[in-house]
């Protein structure tokens, strides 16, 4: 946890810079007219695709809901990091307590630049630094698809963060660090179109790297690390490599990768566990053409060793 | 005297061996359950061929294996230090625990009852029993390497 305090360290200069003169900068970015431009009209159908890949219900639904249940966005969970605690806030339709009364423009603004309707930022701990890489018309799909879903009154409870946390204003300065629409593996030309297609799901949407890679001192992802692993935000465990370095997921065939997104069992027939569970549930939702995407650009990232400290040896 | 030392150590060592590991034997009771649920889902997945005997003998192994699954002789206070990937909920919420392990064996028992008679009614059972698996992984177990 020592890069936590690091961290922390980090966040505090950060805070006092933007106090000092960091005004402008930290600034809230809206979307430009160009990129509102390519919105489209949006497909229902198409955007239950999005909204599992994106894995919305996971955070949004009420805490250990299941089946239709996980349809409910109502919000509520909590996310017990160092930081303090996130509480994912009511989505659903209705308008008063959760976005019914959005427009398309205003979940695009969310979920690209991470500005609420009223001009906040939003905290990263709603993934929209992987969400920035998605395509404005998968915005509007995944819009049409909830607009489908049903509103249920209840606010959640808000975020519990210490100073300097609490201060969102700071985010902006973090944002241009870290808010970028660009992939993060750059592929040759000619790469498998699978492999392009998994680097989007992955990349945008999927929002792998936001657990499954370690985090730099001012708390944005390691590009040089990229989905190497690292210690969970919450808890005491990590979260697995999933590159092919050591001890990764080398060993593992694209067939292997793709049969436990659908099933939740490894190739050695462990299954999966934690956080990854309801994740898992999401992807069995997708195509089979889309979890081979995902296998496929997972075999092709730069092999990395774990992201996280060797564990310790058991003190007895 | 020194003969003495050794013999109490031995004595000691044979003792402490003779007392079970819980640890070591929850994990036991693990991979054989996964080696089991990985040869139905072999079959499952129709990489194996279907043979509905072959299939319920295996049912039955796993059975019995959910059967010896006592959380209280397994999960003893204490034994969540070491080489272990329990998590902490499981004494914090032993009842809910248990809950997950008793609606996991309802599952495997309503397999063996239903003593699948194809590919497709296998299938649905393996589906239920792993997520079984997840539902207890998810909030039971912590990776740690």
């Amino acid at each position: 946890m020592a890069w936590l305090k690091k961290l922390v360290g980090a966040a505090l200069i950060l805070g006092g810079v933007g106090a000092a003169g960091g005004w402008l900068l930290s600034a809230p970015v809206k979307l430009d007219t160009a990129a509102l431009a390519q919105l489209g009209p949006g497909d229902a159908a198409r955007g239950k695709r999005i909204f599992y890949a994106g894995g919305c219900t996971s955070c949004h639904a009420k805490p250990g809901s299941q089946g239709e249940a996980r349809l409910q966005l109502v919000g509520g969970l909590q996310l017990k990091t160092p930081f303090g605690t996130f509480v994912p806030p009511n989505i659903s339709q209705d308008p008063k307590d959760g976005i019914g009364a959005w427009s398309v423009e205003d979940l695009a603004n969310a979920m690209l630049k991470g500005v609420s309707p009223s001009g906040e930022h939003f905290y990263p701990a709603f993934p929209y630094a992987s969400y920035a890489r998605m395509k404005p018309s998968d915005i509007a799909d995944l819009y049409a698809f909830l607009k489908t879903l049903p509103a249920v009154a209840g606010k959640a409870p808000p975020n519990s963060l210490g100073f300097p946390f609490n201060i969102r204003r700071g985010i902006g300065l973090w944002k241009r660090l870290y808010l970028s629409d660009q992939p993060v593996v750059a592929l040759a030309d000619g790469a498998p179109d699978p492999v392009v297609a998994g680097r989007y799901l992955v990349e945008g949407p999927g929002h792998c790297g936001e657990c499954h890679t370690p985090r730099d001192l001012a708390g944005g992802t390691k590009k040089s690390e990229w989905l190497a692993g690292a210690v969970a935000a919450e808890g005491s465990g990590v979260v697995p490599n999933i590159t092919s370095g050591e001890g990764g997921i080398g060993s593992w065939s694209a067939s292997d990768i793709a049969n436990y997104l659908e099933t939740g069992f490894t190739p050695d027939f462990d299954s999966v566990g934690g956080a990854m569970v309801d994740v898992q549930r999401n992807m069995a939702e997708l195509t089979s053409e889309d979890r081979a995407a995902i296998a496929a650009y997972l075999k092709a990232v730069p092999p990395h060793p774990n992201g996280y400290p060797a564990r310790k040896p058991a003190a007895n | 005297m020194r003969k003495l030392v050794i013999a109490i150590s031995m004595l000691a060592f044979a003792g402490s061996a003779a007392f079970a590991d819980p640890i070591l034997d929850r994990q036991a009771l693990m991979k054989e359950r996964g080696k089991i649920v990985g040869g139905l889902s072999k079959v499952a997945k129709g990489e194996e061929p279907f043979d509905a005997t072959a299939v319920l003998t295996q049912l039955q192994a796993l059975q019995a294996n959910a059967e010896k699954f006592d959380v209280d002789a397994l999960f003893p206070k204490g034994s969540d230090t070491g080489d272990t990937t329990a998590g902490p909920k499981i004494w914090e919420d032993t009842a809910g625990f248990k809950a997950v392990e008793d609606k996991y064996l309802a599952n495997v028992k309503a397999a063996v009852a239903g003593a699948p008679a194809d590919v497709d009614a296998l299938k649905a059972q393996v589906g239920a029993i792993g997520s079984d698996c997840g539902t207890c992984h998810q909030g039971y177990r912590i990776k740690k390497s």
